[in-house]
């Protein structure tokens, strides 16, 4: 035998030998492209802040998480886009008018008290970007409430503060919140393309379905929750979101306004922090549009989808204990 | 013709361009062979001959112990020269007799029946048995312990697995594309043996003319039927065969023969068909020599016992860039630390890879449960949950996620973005507990 050949070195693994192109990182940063058109939507209507805003926020996220691995001597992860999502998501989140410490905080408490302390990527319970949200909204709530009308574009204007559809909504009603926009198709117009006071990267329909859209292309996410969300939403809208009587809400209003769409599509949607079997999925979505409405329509706050994710989060791991696959084989097809 | 298919799979490369168009061709005569009497499921054999004994071609050398085991032939004429402990393509170490070729090719006295198709059930079964046929899609179970089905479990159904769902692999192919006939024939003895009046050849329908050139050696028989199935790995598994041809479901750790249905592959029905018409015994089997480290792949009519490293020098050699080189598919089949280990009736491919397609790697990332294994499981499991489990040490909770249902297909790992070895956390937590 031929011996050179025999003393080549191999590499023995177990199988299977050969695997898909997938990557964590890759998945990362495809759904931090899919958030650039609400990026791009958020710095168009609200100025040069919104981009240092979301700047500062992904700055710190990564600065975070590089900080803390080397700190604890634990390997480097910045590259896997994860620290960088959560940034550009906590940024999208925040009004444009914040002072720059804002960001700042948001970002440590999302990347270092949420991801980090948890075990890093795959471990944390809550969703990273929410928690510091929802931190910030706790502990600022003057300066996370404070909205500005969109200068549209670089324009030099001097942003006005206003109220958000939302809060209109709540405070003044629908009446008062169409009029506001000049009639029911302006409104809709506006929802739609994101001229409207919110948070940066929350106000255009458009943008967030054209990078939802390229999510679901890509298959890296499904229909079960985002539909469910928006679907029971819609429901719990239409039922108990009308003046006095039953089944005279308005659902498209409540879907367009507000965090719903980002939160249904890029929020309720990651992967750590929802459960792993569609039917709990379906289960997740369903909770987080109910909990979204009951606070909206019910609670002391305008807004209620961070609260309805992080709630449902809470829930997953439960959910995913219940609602387990079936084995093949478990029912039998009958005989052919 | 609508495409049976089953819930879950994955769709690699199939890489068959590689090796599909090369004829079966037949290599040089080894010098030696190295013969394991451990080649199938069950009890190893005894050997029945001593060093310095001449044998012929066809003689029986390894004689079967219990019923759950095959007798194993010489594949040359020649004389033992060794016996002993060799490694084998899985790792292990088993017992094995070498035979010097003489290079005469002088077979041992075979029992020729030109009407073969007279024989009754009992006598066909009898052949299979002393031809030491196993299944040779990979696992080899000897087949007449198949071809015995306990009374309570009547069976109606035999299917050929034609699916090769293991990318590279064309062996089953080139045997379909070439020796169609006997397929049949051979799947005639099996469902005689059986006293089965329903027989079907599934093929994925990535082989249109392996379909076709099937339906053409079947066509005047009604009882025998040709099925595509949707290309999906691994729609070759027995359960999910099963189910894309007939639509039943094997019960969690049930047998075919729990759902009345008996599956051979195409090798094991050529084999069969030779036991029968020629009392031939199986000594040699086709093998794809294939992969981007092979020089020139090929499809080879290999005897049992012949070395891989000699198998490869027939096909120009290995390529410098050669990382690993695997006996069986890429999916499921077993990396080699040594070339100096022989084919056995299992081996259905030997596949040299390059450093870029194998992307082996000691690093790994955490489980971030994205879902995709679940989504792609065949057998409907969390293999997700099984790799967590498994890497805490929890195998005792992994039994839980069935763990045991587990048939290692490895399509999880495949789709994997964390890269988590998932089979091998899977294998772990097997070896650490009972079922």
């Amino acid at each position: 035998m031929d011996n050179a050949k025999n003393n080549r070195q191999l590499v023995v693994s177990v199988s299977p030998h050969i695997k898909s192109e997938e990557t964590t990182a890759r998945i990362m940063w495809s759904v931090s492209a899919a958030l650039l058109p609400a990026a791009a939507m958020g710095a168009y209507f609200f100025g040069p802040r919104a981009v240092l805003t979301m700047f500062i926020s992904i700055f710190v996220s990564v600065l975070t998480e590089y900080l803390y691995q080397k700190g604890m001597k634990k390997k480097n992860t910045i590259q896997d886009g994860s620290a960088f999502l959560t940034g550009l998501l906590l940024g999208l989140n925040l009004p444009a008018s914040v002072p720059f410490y804002i960001p700042v905080v948001g970002a440590v408490v999302s990347v270092l008290i949420t991801k980090m302390i948890f075990g890093g990527l795959g471990y944390n319970i809550f969703n990273p970007a929410l928690v510091g949200r929802a931190f910030l909204l706790i502990s600022f709530p003057k300066l996370m409430t404070i909205w500005t009308t969109p200068t549209a574009a670089f324009v030099k204007v001097d942003a006005i503060t206003t109220a958000t559809p939302l809060g209109i909504l709540k405070e003044e009603g629908l009446q008062k919140l169409l009029d506001t926009f000049g009639g029911s198709f302006n409104y809709y117009m506006q929802m739609l393309s994101g001229n409207r006071a919110g948070s940066i990267g929350e106000t255009s329909a458009i943008a967030l379905l054209a990078g939802a859209a390229f999510l679901f292309y890509k298959r890296y996410i499904s229909w079960h929750i985002p539909f469910s969300f928006l679907g029971s939403a819609a429901l719990m809208a239409w039922v108990f979101g009308g003046k006095g009587a039953l089944f005279t809400g308005d659902p498209l209003v409540h879907l367009l306004s507000g965090g719903m769409l980002i939160g249904a599509f890029f929020m309720a949607t990651d992967y750590v922090t929802s459960p792993a079997v569609k039917k709990g999925q379906i289960l997740f979505g369903a909770g987080c549009g109910f909990l979204t409405m009951l606070i909206r329509l019910k609670g002391g706050y305008p807004e209620g989808v961070m609260f309805a994710i992080l709630i449902m989060n809470c829930l997953t791991p439960m959910i995913d204990r219940g609602f387990r696959t079936e084995v093949f084989g478990t029912r039998r097809e009958a005989k052919g | 013709m609508t495409l049976g298919t089953f819930r879950g799979g994955i769709h690699p490369p199939d890489k068959k361009e590689l090796s599909k168009d090369k004829v079966i061709s037949v290599p040089k005569p080894p010098a030696r062979v190295v013969i394991s009497l451990s080649q199938h499921i069950g009890a190893p054999c005894k050997p029945v001959v001593e060093i310095g004994q001449s044998v012929k071609k066809g003689e029986i050398i390894g004689s079967a112990e219990g019923f759950v085991s095959a007798p194993v032939h010489s594949s040359v004429s020649g004389k033992v020269i060794a016996m002993g402990e060799f490694p084998s393509a899985t790792g292990r170490m088993s017992q094995c007799i070498v035979i010097e070729n003489n290079m005469q090719e002088e077979w041992t006295v075979l029992k020729d029946n030109p009407d073969y198709e007279k024989l009754s059930a009992e006598e066909l079964r009898e052949k299979v048995k002393q031809a030491g046929i196993v299944g040779m899609g990979g696992a080899a179970f000897p087949a007449h312990v198949k071809l015995s089905p306990p009374k309570e479990k009547p069976i109606d159904y035999v299917i050929i697995n034609g699916a090769e769902c293991e990318p590279y692999l064309t062996a089953d192919y080139r045997l379909m594309m070439e020796r169609a006939s006997d397929i049949v024939a051979g799947l005639k003895v099996l469902m005689k043996i059986l006293g089965v009046s329903k027989g079907c050849i599934g093929i994925e329908n990535n082989k249109p003319d392996a379909v076709e050139m099937m339906q053409w050696a079947a066509k005047g028989d009604d009882s025998i039927t040709v099925q595509s199935l949707e290309v999906k790995y691994p729609q070759g598994a027995e359960k999910m065969l099963i189910k894309s041809v007939t639509g039943r479901k094997v019960p969690p750790r049930g047998l075919p023969m729990d759902v009345g249905v008996v599956v051979h592959n195409i090798g094991t029905a050529v084999a069969v068909f030779e036991a029968a018409r020629y009392g031939k015994p199986l000594i040699e089997r086709v093998v794809t020599v294939t992969g981007e480290a092979i020089r020139e792949p090929k499809n080879l009519l290999v005897k049992i016992g012949t070395l891989v490293s000699d198998v490869i020098a027939e096909c120009g050699g290995l390529l410098s860039e050669t990382a690993k080189v695997i006996s069986g598919g890429p999916m499921m089949g077993f990396a080699l630390s040594t070339l100096d280990v022989p084919v056995t009736k299992g081996t259905s491919g030997i596949l040299a890879l390059a450093e870029q397609p194998v992307m082996h790697s000691d690093h790994f990332e955490p489980c971030i449960r994205c879902g995709r294994c679940i989504d792609v499981c065949p057998m409907g499991l969390m293999p997700s949950m099984l790799s967590v489990l498994s890497e805490k040490g929890l195998y005792e909770e992994s039994k839980e996620y069935k763990l045991f249902d587990c048939f290692e297909c490895g399509s999880c790992t495949y789709v994997c973005p964390s890269k988590r070895p998932i089979v091998q956390f899977v294998r772990l937590a097997k070896s650490q507990v009972k079922p």
